[in-house]
């Protein structure tokens, strides 16, 4: 008979342990489904997982889906600790395109240096004004913040394709729903000639600085975690829980605003309705898989964003729909919270029935 | 009069997969578990009651599969949660992009096919009555189904043993195990429930709305769902209205042009959404009201100690 036995604390090499074993573990599930796909399990799974890894070009690639991933976890993570679920990164991230990208055309052809920053500007304040609504539901009217991110998140979805199918569209684009291309001052440089890679890698690098500085040594870090550890010491500790909700919502939405801009001028540099893609959501698996923790989070959004690019390759070579990456991606949070158990509890061996004791066996 | 014939029974069509999504998340929260892969469940439910009812073309053997994916999944979910305690909401999330993923994976087959849909079965004498008749009782089986269903679950929560012990559970897991009763088994049973009701949730989606399989073809149901029974205070009954509330509001969009309103279609389609939070911000509003209705262990995991 095998029993769970709660560790008095997490075990610090589980810890670590649990998200390297969940991505083994999603590659070995991986190579059955490529079988299963009729495909060589050993090569769709290098090709996955190691052939990016090989080349200039896909690391760049790699960098740009990281870079709004790394983004929007940071920001997420604070709220994940604190227990404020912010699941609607999606459409903050979508407002912030939104934002950016409308700043963006109406200084059309203007020059200067400070186009991007306003742009940058608006797109926190729009991520940040969209998750203000579920910030200020859940402190005024208690209500669940899972949900109304959600539902704005497709709100946001819509807006943006009426506003691309109406007024920002290009005028000389043959009506087609997306907007005019951004100019160059407007459009978010990139690190090397001839590459996708650009300067928002650098800005999300200084997000895991600060993010990881604010948690090891101001005090806000530490209310997030004792929040959402212990509420009620928290709330006896003075910490005003509507704060916490609205800062960890407020972080959330302007970072994942911020990534929308850099994604919208950056590899899109446009506006068009298929600007959200999803990495609003994969953000999540990429907090958790990073423990919650910005260097960890670092690191999952970099093998995050290389399911992607080798997803990509796997869908060109070998003919597969690019849903391979979702599954994934899932794979790895199931995988994880299921090995998670092992953190937090160790397995115990009992016999099943009792042995009689000691002293009954000497009389 | 025809028009508002059309209107009723294609609001009655619309929440029909809200109902029952939302019917199961209810008995499923009732023993205290937030199982928020409800989109999840639906999905997989769709695309295997598609791919069978494409395969065998009989739309009731499809349904049987849907439900049997959604229980499978939600048994994952049970699996996770229940015995390896991991934290409710992640699991639901994950469950729900898992999902997601796997069903755009394993669907890209079957985009473009399509299945025969599920034939209306008009009750005798009341679907005769003018109007009412055919906008109410000349629906598909899984119509009447979901009624039967919302009825049977408030009467089983309320008024037997089992339900009385469900609700034991939901509220305080600790005492009910002291007592003896079975938490773990009557949560794993109580998610499958939810579950199956889920996959059929799903599988109405091809058999009566769109008889086509198409990736993402929940677009955030499964979440409205979940908004139902908050709004409907953890009842079934009330998940039924909450569900044709729902479905009225999204259908509406078809007929305002009908009644000689111009707004754009796209804003319109906003407006499930929209609603959603507009009815969950007054209902959560009531503090008491919240406390007293919704289970006092739901999400809380439960570890047995002894």
């Amino acid at each position: 008979m095998i029993r769970l036995e709660p560790r008095p604390t997490a075990s610090t090499a589980m810890i670590y342990i649990a998200p390297a074993a969940a991505i083994l573990l999603s590659m070995a599930a991986g190579m059955g489904l490529f079988w299963a796909l009729g495909e060589d399990p050993v090569r769709g799974i290098g090709m996955v997982f190691i052939e990016p890894l090989t080349d200039w070009f896909y690391i760049s690639e790699i960098s740009v889906k990281g870079t709004p991933l790394l983004l929007i976890a940071i920001g997420l993570s604070f709220g994940f600790r604190a227990g404020i679920w912010n699941i609607g990164a999606e459409g903050q991230f979508t407002v912030g395109a939104l934002a950016g990208g409308a700043t963006a055309l109406a200084l059309y052809d203007m020059e200067g240096l400070w186009v991007l920053p306003l742009m940058a500007l608006a797109s926190i304040a729009a991520g940040m004004a969209w998750a203000a609504i579920p910030a200020f539901l859940r402190t005024r009217l208690n209500t669940n913040e899972i949900l109304v991110t959600l539902m704005l998140t497709y709100v946001a979805t819509h807006i943006l394709s009426i506003l691309v199918h109406g007024p920002l569209k290009d005028p000389t684009g043959f009506n087609f729903p997306e907007s005019r291309l951004f100019h160059d001052a407007a459009t978010v440089p990139v690190l090397f000639e001839g590459a996708r890679a650009h300067v928002g890698l650098l800005a999300a690098f200084l997000v895991v600085a600060v993010a990881w500085l604010t948690l090891r040594y101001h005090v806000f870090g530490f209310q997030m975690k004792v929040t959402g550890q212990a509420p009620r010491a928290a709330r006896f500790a003075g910490f005003v829980q509507p704060r916490a909700v609205w800062a960890c919502l407020l972080i959330s939405g302007g970072l994942a605003g911020f990534a929308g801009m850099l994604e919208a001028a950056g590899p899109v540099g446009q506006l068009v309705p298929a600007i959200p893609v999803g990495y609003g959501f994969t953000a999540i698996i990429v907090a958790f898989l990073g423990r919650l923790q910005p260097l960890g989070i670092l690191f999952a959004s970099f093998v995050m964003a290389l399911t992607y690019i080798g997803g990509e390759a796997a869908q060109i070579d070998m003919n597969l729909p690019n849903a391979i990456t979702g599954v994934f991606q899932g794979m790895f949070l199931f995988l994880l919270l299921g090995i998670d158990v092992l953190t937090r509890y160790r397995v115990r061996r009992i016999p099943r029935r009792p042995a009689p004791s000691a002293a009954l066996r000497g009389a | 009069m025809e028009l508002i014939q059309a209107i009723i029974a294609s609001i009655i069509v619309a929440a029909t997969p809200l109902a029952f999504a939302a019917i199961g998340e209810v008995v499923a929260e009732k023993s205290g578990v937030l199982n928020l892969g409800v989109e999840g469940m639906m999905i997989v439910g769709a695309l295997a009651g598609f791919a069978t009812t494409f395969e065998t073309g009989s739309p009731a053997l499809g349904v049987l599969v849907a439900a049997a994916a959604g229980t499978t999944a939600a048994l994952a979910f049970g699996f996770l949660t229940q015995i390896l305690l991991a934290n409710q909401v992640a699991t639901g999330l994950a469950l729900t992009l898992f999902c997601l993923g796997l069903t755009a994976l394993a669907g890209h087959a079957y985009s473009g096919q399509a299945t025969p849909p599920l034939q209306p079965i008009p009750i005798p004498l009341l679907s005769e009555i003018p109007v009412l008749g055919p906008a109410l009782f000349a629906h598909d089986a899984l119509v009447y189904l979901a009624v039967a269903l919302a009825l049977a679950a408030g009467w089983f929560l309320r008024s037997t043993r089992a339900g009385l012990i469900l609700r034991a559970i939901g509220e305080n897991p600790d005492a009910a195990h002291a007592i003896g009763y079975p938490v773990v088994l009557a949560r794993l049973m109580a998610l499958a429930f939810g579950g199956a009701l889920a996959g059929i949730g799903g599988a109405y989606l091809f058999l009566v709305q769109t008889p086509h399989w198409v990736e993402n073809m929940t677009s955030g149901r499964g979440w409205i769902a979940l908004a139902i029974v908050v709004f409907a205070g953890w009842r079934p009954e009330r998940a039924l209205l909450g569900a044709y509330l729902f479905g009225g509001v999204s259908v509406i969009q078809l007929h305002m042009q009908a009644f000689g309103i111009d707004i754009d279609a796209q804003y319109l389609s906003m407006a499930p959404y929209l609603a959603t939070i507009v009815v969950l911000a007054l209902i959560s509003h009531d503090k008491t009201r919240q406390r007293m209705n919704a289970p006092a262990a739901l999400g809380r995991p439960f570890f047995q100690s002894s």
